[in-house]
């Protein structure tokens, strides 16, 4: 059995060719003047930014010994002491770490409470008062742009080297970035239990507290839970400008290139970290059964 | 209907009965209520009593910030702008080389950790891991390394965005990749390509838009990190900031932070509306 394939007559193929050469023409050359841009932007970008390869050359293995001196020398024949050597300052690190976990806490705890304060006058369905709202959005827009170590330098300046700085830097970030969240968890709550206490009379606090708070718990729990994770990487952080945490050690490590040091201190800051994602996201799945998250 | 309405409305004993397990809360709910804030409470009391957080330091502190606040306003360059300007100009360079060559080093990795296009594990899992490592060092603390090894400046600060945003462009390109359609990349296969051109033909025409759109919303975030790498000495504009933090000079600060907002608003701004260009040109992958 054979089966014919239709040809199109020439011409018409001759034009559909043609079309498609012009398409391809034309998208080429959208190609080359992204490019061409990109190119510029990069040329201006690289001459803002000092780029200069032949210094990244130069010091390429520079860069290659850093990570081969950073590894501890772990030997077979005497194990047990190499580690020993290594994690020489063990249980100091341990404290710190101890408080980097307290920092965040503190943070986020801060931090979710005023949100969630903040996020009924903020969110459009419950607001009171308009210029209310925009005055909260505003001031949450603020703290969320602020990085917080610009929050943390100033804090430190203000109150002193500790980690009651790194704890208000990051608790105002927090309070930036979560008040964003809630607000858009509180816009998106069934109306029905807000109308339903606001029509036997009830005032704000009461219409907050019956009609939207028992829907969005759940929600802010959850997130206030993802805030907490990523504020124990932030509060590693803030001790490199003096606001408390093992950060101060890993800054004098790096700083005076006590290259040992430095790997322990990474590994256990990356150990902490990962166990505490994976004990929140237990918790999270247990707060939010998998088919109720949307 | 309407008489047991009267009924339940008029007697609360019988809407107590009808409804017990609405209106009394069991024993473990109540215990719950009391319990997750008594135990915050103590956790808290124990975290700032473990800190040495003192209620005189807040005081004082918080004196001490007023004052800084008054100092603030109005805000001035103090006859810097060139400098300041120029530092600004080197934040945004650094942001745009950082998550450029980010994404130019994470495409091959993010197709080395997708399931799809590579199907040896022993592979896969090391590149992941690797990516889980490099996204596991915070950015500043790269840029501090990076600083160590080229030198004080922007250059220190564009590796270090480089690097960082490679583990997390790696893992969320391989994403794309992986929640990509196999039927266009099978085609391109079973016409006679190769491998290799239907990834090019199949699999990187649906991505592309994905990725362009992630690269965009790095670029905006990056905008912000890059403010503060440059007070570990990496350029931009975060050295002059913590500089002026450190002489006190507080109508300064509060002119950079100025600045700062108005080049994030204007980035986020130019990004958002070129990444709605982009998705509308191509219909469909949005």
């Amino acid at each position: 059995m054979t089966v014919g394939v239709p040809t199109l007559p020439r011409h018409r193929q001759a034009q559909l060719l043609a079309a498609y050469e012009r398409e391809v023409t034309r998208r080429r050359l959208q190609w080359f003047a992204v490019l061409g841009a990109l190119a510029v932007l990069i040329a201006v970008a690289g001459q803002w930014g000092e780029v200069e390869p032949g210094n990244l050359l130069h010091h390429l293995s520079g860069l290659t010994s850093y990570f081969g001196r950073i590894m501890p020398r772990l030997r077979v024949a005497h194990f047990a002491a190499d580690v020993a050597d290594w994690y020489w300052n063990f249980f100091g690190w341990l404290k710190l770490l101890f408080d980097t976990v307290l920092i965040a806490y503190l943070a986020t705890l801060a931090g979710t409470l005023g949100a969630a304060v903040l996020a009924f006058p903020a969110a459009a369905n419950l607001a009171p008062s308009l210029s209310l709202r925009w005055c909260v959005k505003r001031l949450l827009e603020f703290c969320r742009t602020v990085p917080d170590l610009v929050f943390a330098l100033m804090f430190v300046a203000a109150l002193g080297l500790g980690p009651l700085a790194g704890v208000l830097a990051i608790g105002i970030h927090s309070f930036g970035t979560l008040g964003k969240l809630f607000t858009e968890v509180v816009e998106n709550i069934d109306m029905k239990p807000v109308d339903g206490v606001r029509s036997t009379g009830g005032r704000f606090a009461e219409i907050v507290r019956y009609g939207a708070l028992p829907q969005v718990l759940p929600n802010l729990a959850s997130y206030a839970l993802l805030r907490f994770e990523i504020n124990v990487r932030a509060s590693a952080i803030v001790g490199f400008v003096g606001a408390g945490g093992i950060g101060q050690d890993l800054f004098v490590a790096i700083r005076k290139f006590y290259y040992s040091d430095v790997s322990a201190i990474l590994l256990l800051i990356i150990v902490t970290v990962s166990v505490i994602d994976l004990l929140t996201e237990k918790i999270r799945h247990r707060l939010m059964p998998v088919e109720r998250i949307r | 209907m309407s008489a047991l309405r009267e009924l339940l409305a008029g007697d609360p004993a019988v809407v107590l009965t009808r409804h017990r397990s609405l209106l009394v809360k069991s024993r473990q709910r109540q215990a719950a209520q009391i319990g997750v804030p008594a135990a915050f409470m103590c956790l808290t009391m124990f975290a700032v009593w473990w800190l040495g957080i003192s209620s005189a330091q807040i005081g004082s502190g918080l004196r001490e910030l007023v004052k800084f606040a008054a100092l603030m306003l109005p805000p001035s360059t103090g006859g810097h702008l060139r400098l300041f300007a120029h530092a600004m100009g080197e934040t945004l360079a650094i942001a745009f080389l950082g998550t450029l060559s980010a994404a130019v080093l994470a495409l091959p990795l993010g197709l080395f950790a997708a399931k799809n296009t590579t199907p040896s594990l022993a592979l896969r899992f090391a590149i992941r891991r690797l990516l889980d490592t490099i996204r596991g060092i915070d950015t500043l603390i790269w840029a501090l390394v990076f600083v160590g090894v080229v030198g004080l400046g922007p250059f220190a600060g564009i590796l270090a965005i480089a690097v960082s945003d490679t583990g997390s462009f790696g893992k969320l390109f391989s994403e794309a990749i992986e929640a990509a359609r196999a039927h266009e990349r099978e085609s391109v296969i079973a016409c006679g390509g190769t491998q290799w051109m239907g990834i090019r033909f199949g699999l990187l025409p649906q991505v592309l838009p994905v990725i362009a759109s992630l690269v965009l919303y790095f670029f905006e975030s990056n905008t912000r990190s890059a403010t503060i790498i440059g007070i570990v000495g990496a350029g931009g504009i975060g050295l002059q900031l913590s500089e002026q933090i450190r002489t006190y000079d507080f109508d300064q600060v509060s002119f950079i932070i100025l600045l700062i907002l108005a080049a994030v608003a204007s980035i986020d701004w130019a990004s958002g509306r070129l990444r709605a260009a982009m998705i509308g040109r191509r219909p469909g992958t949005a």
